[in-house]
């Protein structure tokens, strides 16, 4: 007895001595899960570029990002998607916004025996959302993809069950592509799925398509890849069947990125040209234009000159897009900005 | 002390003089928090949901749309989630619970009863995200591969059950809750049936009844009231059951039929979007959700203790 | 014997077997289970588990520290909040109690034992976080402290209230005044079941998951103080098991089996405790 409370004891005063011992420049952050593998080596990265600077980052989701940014819970927010004017209205001064990385939302899917690479129409995916399109061997499916033995099963439709900026692209693209999804449901964080199972983050999305047969979700490239599921390819509005990747992503912003607005704030999806991937989109972090911590305020300004030079390295290797050079011209001159 | 006590200030400085006073009025601060905490719970809850109650009155129990779009938020596909799931964990958990509890009271020698009882009480010592854990990677395959599938191809044309088989849904977190309150309904029932006097079984053995017969008509009726005391501490405990429930329910705020389908229950629907949901009007409704369901288990719990306090006391099922 | 009497002779033997082997089927249920969990755990457990930091997604290694420390120390924050406020409560109620208000903190007590953990969130997170702008090892302490609260006033007016009134009497005619026949008389005598009960509470709210969520929330690194968000085991087996990585997987499989050795093990020392307590005390 004695001696165990001795060990708590010890182990106590180091929990408690590990409080105190912290002379870190700590920022708490929030948001997006869509970008969360890049800012996880982000940060990891930067720690030894400046290591008094601590910089948490937790992936809740470009929803939560935007009320805990608003609230005032976490120095700095993400989302993939631009926060709205009646959001940005709440703020006493303008929050500013600086997309990142381009990124990819791809249809991942779970089909047994199905090897091959999938083509979708808008109508499809459109369809398939809609609860409209519940087996696989629906004409709709079939007819894109001569060849391919489609089963009988229905389709398990998953979906994200929180606010998610993720959501907001896709439901973005589905209204630009199907009138009657535009009509119905509509494109937000957090819509009203006309059918199917719901899960949190990018990663439980893909974590229940991983793992449940004849399932269909989207999610970022990159967790496709980590952890090496089928995707397919859409048909964009030039009528091309892309996958999405390095290349197709990064024409999806050319025309926006010449006529870019001031406050980055633009949707990419469905983009025009033949090469441009539809489901494409920025993503952002929301900065504060008054920072009062002076010492957050030399971390967070350090930071997002270090991502927009030697951060983009690294976007690449995870299956992002690096932001086009007229873009971060930009926003180094919006960095200026954050008194 | 024969002399009256001296009136007014004197006399409250010389009782508080006396370390019994100061002791008294010290206990009583700390046991005057909990009554604080209490009020302030159910005064924040009722506050932060102000929005959603004038916005909706009662409507927001009976509208099943669930719209963070249009700002459209109601209750019921939550409340239809809780209650059928914790249905699905009652019908199993309690003949599995009754049926053990009679098995440990009357049946197992003592040192198994004992032995089998402090096991099965460790149970209900094991937190709810473990039980979660365990549910994503081990019950839902077998519910998507083997259950449901058996089940929807000898009963497939009956509603419920109906429609895909995602592994998640109403009928998983049905069971995974099963589970979780089994412990509940089998310490509390067998307590219950160890109370029942041995006159009532010898006085139905000596009448002719087999050990079945006697068990079943005699000892578990007079034990009745303790048992359902358990019903209801299990029924309370699955409703407010939230880590294993969320992750294994498939986030659907959608009424559905079929046991198959995924659907959500408050707790779970709570845990997912509260710290995300944008805007004053969805978080004050989730709060508002708090709010019914704290109410709902009240209820339920104030009606598990009266059952089991009545058998206790009483120590007669003798209505 | 009568055919009806063979029936009924069947039935009770079928039926009592049935009951037997609802006891078998619950008790196999508990170590099919945690067997699995222990199982999948220790293979997954390494020595990186106990001493490093997470890593970001997609990456594979790392561990836990920063969610065992903290996990620590939300505990640690919810004891000394919420130990002494239960134990005086308990003793009020056992020993000084008038009928009304001892019954209504009584009734109160037990309300809030049987409120969804999650609501208790809710209440945290209107409380603390709100007004601190941040999520804080407080308000997860906080949220943990009202749990643990009634469980320990309960727990502690039971086993004081067991205590024989004659120990007091003997005492009071001694001519000692009545707190202090309390604190070296009647808290010693129930000693035993008062502390066996603070740590069954402690072990109820160490696994807790649902108030932690949106009170302490999470942190990649060691938490760098009470009024900062702090990463704990719950949420951290929660956020790992529910991702599509593999090696989180594993990681929620270790951080589970350790979560669950310790509340299994202090669940059962405290259990020891009290029995072989009981039985001396005899």
């Amino acid at each position: 007895m004695k001696k165990s409370s001795f060990w708590l004891g010890a182990f106590g005063a180091f929990a408690i001595l590990l409080m105190v011992a912290q002379a870190k420049v700590l920022i708490n952050a929030a948001g997006a899960t869509f970008p969360y593998p890049i800012y996880g080596k982000w940060f990891e990265e930067f720690a030894k570029v400046d290591p008094d600077a601590q910089i948490n980052y937790q992936s809740i989701g470009s929803g939560g990002g935007i009320r805990q940014f608003s609230e005032g819970t976490v120095d700095f927010g993400a989302s993939d998607m631009p926060m709205t004017d009646e959001q940005i209205g709440k703020f006493k001064s303008k929050p500013l916004h600086f997309p990142t990385v381009l990124g990819g939302i791809v249809p991942t899917y779970n089909i047994p025996g199905v090897t091959q690479e999938l083509k979708f129409t808008p109508e499809a995916l459109a369809g398939i959302y809609l609860g409209k399109i519940k087996k696989w061997n629906d004409p709709e499916l079939t007819k894109a993809n001569p060849g391919v033995k489609l089963p009988g099963n229905e389709i398990v439709v998953v979906h994200r069950s929180d606010g998610s900026g993720t959501s907001f692209v896709f439901t973005d693209y589905l209204s630009k592509v199907s009138p009657e999804w535009k009509s119905k449901v509509g494109a937000s964080t957090s819509v009203s799925w006309p059918t199917g199972l719901g899960d949190k983050g990018n990663e439980g999305v893909a974590g229940i398509v991983k793992q449940t047969p004849y399932a269909i979700g989207y999610v970022e490239l990159i967790y496709v890849l980590q952890n090496k599921m089928a995707y397919g390819s859409l048909r964009n509005a030039a009528g091309v069947f892309l996958k999405a990747d390095l290349e197709s992503v990064t024409e999806a912003a050319a025309s926006a990125a010449k006529s870019m607005p001031t406050d980055f704030r633009v949707s990419i999806t469905n983009a025009p040209g033949k090469k441009a991937y539809p489901i494409a989109t920025f993503t952002y972090l929301l900065i504060p234009s008054k920072i009062e911590d002076q010492g957050k305020k030399k971390a967070i300004v350090t930071f997002l000159h270090w991502m927009l030079t030697d951060g983009q390295k690294y976007a690449a290797a995870l299956g992002y897009a690096p932001l086009p050079k007229d873009v971060v011209g930009k926003e180094e001159k919006q960095i200026a900005l954050i008194q | 002390m024969s002399a009256p006590p001296p009136a007014g200030a004197r006399a409250l400085f010389l009782r508080l003089r006396s370390g019994d006073e100061v002791a008294r009025l010290i206990t009583l601060a700390f046991a005057s928090s909990i009554l604080l905490v209490t009020v302030g719970l159910v005064y924040q809850l009722w506050v932060t949901s102000s929005l959603p109650r004038h916005k909706f009155g009662f409507g927001f129990l009976t509208s099943s749309m669930w719209n963070p779009v249009t700002g459209q938020f109601g209750a019921l596909p939550f409340i239809y989630g809780t209650v059928f799931t914790s249905a699905i964990a009652l019908l199993i958990s309690v003949p599995l619970g009754v049926g053990a509890a009679i098995f440990l009271a009357e049946l197992a020698p003592p040192r198994i009863s004992s032995t089998f009882t402090f096991f099965i009480e460790l149970l209900a010592a094991v937190p709810s995200v473990i039980f979660g854990v365990l549910a994503i990677f081990t019950l839902v395959p077998l519910m998507r591969d083997y259950v449901e599938p058996f089940l929807k191809k000898t009963l497939g044309g009956l509603p419920i059950f109906s429609g895909p088989v995602f592994g998640f849904g109403y009928l998983t977190a049905g069971v995974i809750l099963a589970i979780m309150t089994l412990p509940f309904v089998i310490s509390i029932s067998r307590e219950a049936l160890l109370e029942v006097p041995t006159e009532q079984r010898e006085a139905a053995l000596a009448l002719g009844a087999t050990r079945w017969e006697s068990t079943w008509q005699a000892v578990v009726p007079y034990a009745r009231l303790g048992i359902f005391g358990s019903i209801f501490l299990g029924l309370a405990r699955a409703l407010g059951e939230t880590m294993a429930v969320t992750m294994v329910i498939g986030n659907d705020p959608t009424i559905h039929a079929s046991l198959f389908a995924p659907g959500y229950t408050i707790a779970a629907i709570i845990a997912n979007e509260f710290s995300e949901a944008t805007g004053d009007l969805y978080l004050q409704s989730l709060v508002e959700l708090g709010l019914v369901l704290f109410l709902l288990t009240i209820v339920i719990n104030a009606l598990a203790r009266l059952l089991i306090i009545a058998t206790t006391r009483r120590g007669s099922a003798q209505p | 014997m009568t055919l009806r009497n063979r029936w009924r002779k069947t039935l009770s033997y079928v039926m009592l077997s049935l009951t037997g082997v609802c006891a078998l089927v619950a008790v196999c249920i508990l170590f099919l289970m945690l067997g699995y969990l222990v199982y999948n755990g220790w293979r997954s457990v390494d020595w990186d588990f106990f001493t490093k930091l997470p890593k970001s997604p997609g990456e594979t290694g790392g561990g836990m520290a920063n969610a065992i420390v903290g996990s620590f120390q939300i505990i640690l924050l919810a004891t000394v909040i919420g130990l002494p406020v239960g134990f005086m409560a308990g003793i009020y109620l056992s020993e000084f109690g008038g009928k009304t208000f001892a019954f209504l903190v009584r009734y109160m007590a037990d309300l809030l034992n049987g409120v969804p953990s999650i609501v208790i969130g809710i209440f945290a997170y209107a409380v603390i976080v709100i007004p601190m702008h941040v999520n804080s090892a407080l308000a997860g302490g906080f949220a943990l402290a009202v749990m643990l609260v009634p469980i320990t006033a309960r727990s502690t007016e039971q086993f004081m209230s067991s205590v024989p009134q004659t120990l007091r009497e003997g005492a009071l005619a001694l001519g000692a005044s009545k707190w202090k026949t309390i604190a070296t008389v009647v808290v010693p005598a129930a000693y035993r079941g008062i502390a066996t009960g603070m740590i069954l509470g402690v072990a109820r709210i160490a696994g807790e998951t649902a108030p932690l969520l949106f009170t302490s929330g999470n942190n990649a690194y060691m938490s760098g103080g009470f009024t900062q968000p702090t990463a704990s085991l719950p949420v951290m087996i929660f956020l790992r098991a529910t991702a599509p990585y593999e090696d989180w997987h594993r990681q929620a499989w270790a951080a589970g089996m350790v979560l669950l050795l310790l509340v299994l093990l202090v669940n059962i020392a405290a259990r020891l405790i009290l029995s072989r307590g009981i039985a001396v005390q005899k």
